[in-house]
């Protein structure tokens, strides 16, 4: 039971850092329907700009003194260096091709997500790059169980973006833009709603969102890696398929699920194999329900 | 040309300075805590300079200041154009098949190594056109099929001495027993969720061959696989066969020159055939299709059953080959390579292909000197060529345009 709670927990964690980097796929799938596959090299940015920052501010001493300030700077700076990466990349690569097939698209990601992971590797070096370690050692032990501060801080800051990104969709007018891009663009412009404007800032979110969970990724794990954005972004993706690609909740849904499973079944059935589950999760429920668990009907004319 | 440069020359600033600003965190800032410029600037300097040449180069085609230049180039590819319109096709591909056979005879081992090396990837690309090009089928694992023909040869060969020419078929049919088993759930489903779902499967042959240590030693690989061999037969002292390995890379390049014929031309006349004319029916547009009477089930398990097939050959090729094989060369990153072959010839036109092949695999050779650019160079030309001329270099004559496409 102690080992169930214990797995429980570090799913928790790992599925709440899949659902941030899912939504980025979700959003960006919602608004304009391309699979964006230099996503997942935007979250290995974010983990990489992380380890920068976090290194120079150990190397100016501020990381004994202010800790809490140290990472919430690093938080901060690193999601807006995602998110101009991202607009960047959005405003070269994909937006000319909007008129384009879906594929000329998917291909131009693709490169995109090719160029950036090369990118980080000659400007950072092909080893792991440490983590500052010393930030949020230790836990809090309830008999066998063993939850780590920095688990804690994790689901913590997780809840908070989650909350935070929920209310920004749905209760603000800017969040009402972007719904009513994501159903119509053409109406939505008739209405004086900036559409270029709005996908931007899709990008943006998505990518902010996908850098915090780099950070995090990194502190859990003590290390960062020029490839590292490729696994978590295909099982982020699957996960954003999951719950119904372009929907927001079902993306935080299938975030935690496929972070479950994977975690269960590495500690359940093989170790080796935990990346297997996730697939085949996924591949079984959208086999029962093509469309995943909270998407809608798709439109019959897309490729 | 001024008024040319007017309407460029903002946003050409703005993305230089975003450039810098998304260029210093990584190069600037050091762990012990102190900032650095120079590097930074000398970086963005050289890229900055380039762009500014390209931009130059733009802005004169634009305003037709490079005329002076292009004009005769234009002239000289009309009168080609015009030239070769007057020998018949198949002359041309006489031509090159007889440069394909004789290449080995003036071109040295390295040569020879990226041609086959081309081959191979053309009956990959064949193969992924029939299911992306024609059944329009986005599939991005497509490289398991191959991880499957290269692995049934490279076991029977090990386990049961099997040869070359048997296990051919036998690769070819397991390839599409995968593509059958993945293809059956996968048929429900539409667009992005096939495209993830093809991923996952690519993904979960991959972590098998990796893990399985048992049957396919993980990621060490399986050594020691015999090459393609033939019964040479022997006349002294009475008749007997001799086993002829065709170790040579010359010989081999043949092999896989056949292959790589088999599948031209197998894929030409599929496309050519009802059954090409079935897909490309239920790419344009599936419900019309089935409404029309094309059994699209049976069609579309047909496309992945068919790819699946080529791969898989090529597959049994690549063990023989390189007598060696391990998940290493199974990734999801030879699938985006493919793919990109497909695209960036022309989905659904055959001599696009080829040349999509030949130039993914011949160009990265040509710049070995800048290995460390060459991944970085080759993203950058995605985007580039998907932004400037997105239906491939030669695209396919029968393709029209979906209405939801040209609507944006």
């Amino acid at each position: 039971m102690d080992y169930f709670i214990q797995q429980l927990i570090n799913g928790i964690t790992l599925g709440g850092l899949y659902a941030l980097i899912a939504l980025g796929y979700t959003m960006v799938y919602g608004v304009i329907q391309l699979i964006n596959f230099a996503h997942g090299e935007l979250f290995a940015a974010g983990g990489y700009v992380g380890v920068i920052l976090l290194s120079y501010f150990a190397g100016l001493g501020y990381m004994e003194t202010y800790p809490i300030l140290c990472l919430a700077a690093a938080f901060a700076l690193t999601m807006g260096y995602c998110a101009f990466l991202a607009m960047a990349v959005e405003k070269v690569a994909y937006k000319p091709l909007r008129r384009q097939s879906r594929l000329a698209a998917l291909l131009s990601a693709l490169g995109v997500s090719i160029f950036l992971s090369n990118g980080l590797m000659l400007t950072q070096g092909v080893y792991d790059k440490a983590y500052p370690s010393e930030l949020f050692q230790g836990g809090i032990d309830i008999g066998m169980i063993t939850i780590g501060y920095l688990q804690m801080m994790i689901v913590g800051m997780t809840i908070f973006l989650l909350v935070g990104l929920n209310i920004l969709v749905f209760k603000t007018k800017i969040g009402m833009a972007m719904r009513a891009t994501a159903q119509d663009k053409i109406m939505s412009s008739l209405v004086s709603i900036s559409s270029n404007r709005i996908i931007s800032l899709t990008f943006a979110i998505g990518a902010g969102l996908a850098a915090a969970a780099g950070i995090m990724v990194g502190l859990y794990y003590g290390s960062v890696r020029y490839d590292m954005g490729f696994l978590p972004g295909i099982k982020a993706f699957a996960a954003a398929v999951l719950g119904g690609i372009g929907n927001i909740t079902g993306a935080m849904l299938g975030g935690l699920i496929i972070g479950m499973v994977e975690i269960f079944g590495a500690g359940y059935i093989s170790g080796q194999y935990k990346d297997v589950f996730a697939f085949i999760i996924l591949i079984s429920v959208l086999y029962f329900k093509p469309t995943g668990i909270m998407g809608e009907n798709i439109d019959d004319t897309r490729v | 040309m001024i008024h040319e440069f007017k309407k460029v020359w903002k946003p050409y600033t703005i993305g230089l300075v975003w450039l810098l600003g998304l260029l210093w965190p990584l190069l600037g800032i050091h762990p012990d805590g102190t900032l650095s410029f120079g590097k930074t600037f000398t970086v963005w300097f050289y890229i900055a300079v380039s762009a500014s040449f390209c931009l130059l180069l733009y802005v004169m085609n634009k305003s037709g200041r490079l005329d002076v230049v292009s004009r005769p180039f234009t002239g000289f590819r009309e009168a080609i154009k015009q030239a070769s319109g007057k020998l018949p096709v198949w002359i041309w591909i006489l031509i090159l098949l007889l440069f394909a056979l004789c290449y080995p005879q003036f071109t040295n081992r390295y040569a020879q190594d990226v041609a086959t090396n081309v081959l191979i990837y053309i009956c990959l690309g064949l193969g992924l056109n029939v299911v992306v090009g024609l059944a329009g089928m986005l599939d991005l694992g497509y490289i398991a099929f191959y991880g499957v023909g290269a692995y049934t040869y490279a076991l029977m060969n090990l386990h049961f001495g099997m040869s070359f020419w048997v296990c051919l078929p036998i690769a070819a049919l397991l390839a599409m027993t995968a593509g059958c088993i993945i293809g059956y759930p996968t048929l429900r489903m539409r667009g992005d969720y096939l495209a993830i779902v093809t991923l996952g499967f690519g993904e979960i042959v991959r972590i098998l061959l990796n893990n399985w240590m048992a049957l396919t030693n993980g990621p060490n690989g399986l050594l020691g696989i015999k090459a393609p061999s033939l019964l040479i037969p022997v006349f002294d002292g009475g008749f007997s066969f001799e086993v002829f390995y065709l170790k040579k890379l010359q010989y081999l390049y043949y092999v896989a020159l056949a292959l790589a014929l088999i599948t031209v031309i197998a894929v030409r006349n599929l496309n050519f055939s009802r059954i090409g004319r079935a897909w490309e029916a239920i790419r344009e547009d599936e419900t019309a299709a089935e409404l029309m009477g094309v059994n699209t089930f049976l069609l579309k398990l047909l496309a992945y059953a068919m790819g699946a097939i080529f791969a898989g050959l090529a597959g049994a090729f690549f063990a023989a080959r390189m007598r060696f094989v391990s998940p290493e060369s199974f990734t999801f990153l030879e699938s985006a390579m493919v793919l990109s072959m497909v695209v960036l010839g022309g989905m659904g036109s055959i001599p696009g292909i080829i040349l999509g092949a030949a130039a993914l695999i011949v160009l990265p050779e040509v710049f070995r000197e800048f290995e460390s650019y060459r991944m970085l160079a080759f993203g950058m030309a995605m985007v580039v060529m998907m932004l400037f001329r997105p239906e491939g270099l030669i695209p396919a004559k029968r393709v029209g345009g979906r209405s939801e496409e040209k609507g944006g």
